[in-house]
């Protein structure tokens, strides 16, 4: 059985680089652009891309951040440290939508996907058809030391999965929690511990939400009670600060809602992609 | 089930083994007023119930008490349902050489919630 999901690669320069960029997508309809987490891929969007339910309303997008999956690390990158940052980050999302020609699509993202899509709501709101932003924080405390995800004497793979299997809620499918580790596994070295460098040090985004104007850009933001990097309680903060903002907590739901329960992610998401809909 | 179970539980799972065939460290688990040594060769477990007077370990896992019983629950609430969780909210200190722990995340994890299921 062949599945509706279509990838092509993507040549297209990023701030005066050239790139080779990863996207895979399916479905008609209102574009939904799919960012995934910290150190991983667009493997995690494989539920949604296979749901009927949505690809019947959706143009389903979800690319391979460079350095991820199957978009490459720009020519020379042996010779730096990747270190994502808030610019990189913004201009890599912006710049494939419009290589695509979306027309205000919606962004939904996870992790640091769920923290861009507040800066894209500030900064481009006027661009985009809203923004979804799952265990989305503006900011998080470190309680690790990233350094050992990146280090010779210890297998970079197995401690990327191992930092971050807790972070699924215990009830999700163990298949969906491992294939989830798996896109962990998978990583350059170094690229994880380069995008929390984003998620925990540069992309402090507190002070960008008082510029988001959800009249504009709607904010929905879902986050899994099981995450205890990005809390319940952080998503919250965020919706506070964002007037208009609707938050929903998800039970039995971890840090990637999307990879590890597909089924119990969708029952969440359906009224969100419901109105939407109803806004068009 | 207690810390004393985890050397029939764990030497006899083939995954666990795997995970853990390099791994060879003394581990001081204490939860409270308990403790409890382990020593792993090559992913094999050997487990003595303290008090200890001088203890000899490499990496000691200190755990508080509320927290660890939730830990143990077949369905463990949030922030209670995996040791980086417990890290994350001060319930778990790690102490000493990180190096056994840190580069066997997945076996530690994967060898404590054997333990999971019959909590006090």
């Amino acid at each position: 059985m062949m599945e509706d999901i279509i990838g092509r690669y993507m040549r297209l320069d990023l701030d005066g680089v050239a790139h080779r960029i990863y996207v895979e997508e399916a479905g008609q309809g209102i574009p939904l652009l799919c960012l995934h987490t910290a150190g991983s891929d667009t493997r995690q969007w494989r539920g949604l891309l296979n749901d009927p339910a949505v690809t019947r309303h959706f143009r389903c997008i979800a690319f391979d951040l460079p350095w991820h999956g199957k978009s490459s690390p720009p020519e020379g990158w042996w010779k730096d440290e990747y270190k994502l940052t808030t610019a990189d980050y913004a201009g890599a999302v912006m710049g494939v939508s419009r290589a695509l020609g979306l027309e205000k699509p919606i962004v939904m993202g996870c992790s640091i996907g769920g923290r861009i899509v507040l800066e894209l709501a500030a900064a481009y709101g006027a661009e985009l058809g809203g923004v979804i932003g799952l265990q989305s924080s503006s900011h998080v405390v470190p309680y690790y030391d990233v350094s050992w995800t990146h280090r010779a004497d210890v297998h970079g793979s197995e401690a990327c999965a191992g930092v971050v299997s807790g972070l699924m809620a215990p009830q999700s499918p163990e298949g969906e929690r491992w294939e989830t580790l798996w896109h962990y596994m998978q990583g350059g070295p170094g690229v994880f511990r380069g995008d929390l460098h984003f998620y925990k040090e540069e992309g402090d985004l507190r002070g960008r939400l008082a510029r988001i104007d959800t009249r504009q850009c709607p904010v929905w933001l879902l986050t899994g009670e099981y995450d205890y990097s990005c809390t319940p309680e952080a998503t919250m903060e965020v919706a506070a600060a964002v007037p208009g903002a609707k938050a929903r907590i998800m039970e039995k739901l971890g840090h990637f809602p999307m990879s590890e329960h597909y089924a119990q992610f969708a029952a969440a998401l359906g009224p969100v992609l419901e109105e939407v809909r109803g806004r068009q | 089930m207690t810390p004393l179970d985890l050397p029939a539980v764990v030497n006899a799972d083939p995954v666990l083994r795997r995970w853990g065939r390099n791994l060879s460290a003394e581990v001081l688990l204490e939860v409270g007023p308990q403790s409890w040594l382990l020593s792993i060769v090559k992913g094999a477990v050997e487990a003595r119930p303290g008090p200890f007077l001088m203890p000899r370990w490499d990496v000691a896992l200190r755990i508080d008490p509320d927290a660890w019983a939730d830990y143990l629950r077949p369905e463990p609430p949030p922030g209670r349902h995996d040791l980086f969780a417990l890290i994350r909210f001060g319930k778990l200190k790690l102490e000493g050489n990180l190096h056994p722990f840190m580069s066997h995340i997945l076996w530690f994890k994967g060898a404590l919630a054997t333990l999971r299921g019959a909590a006090a």
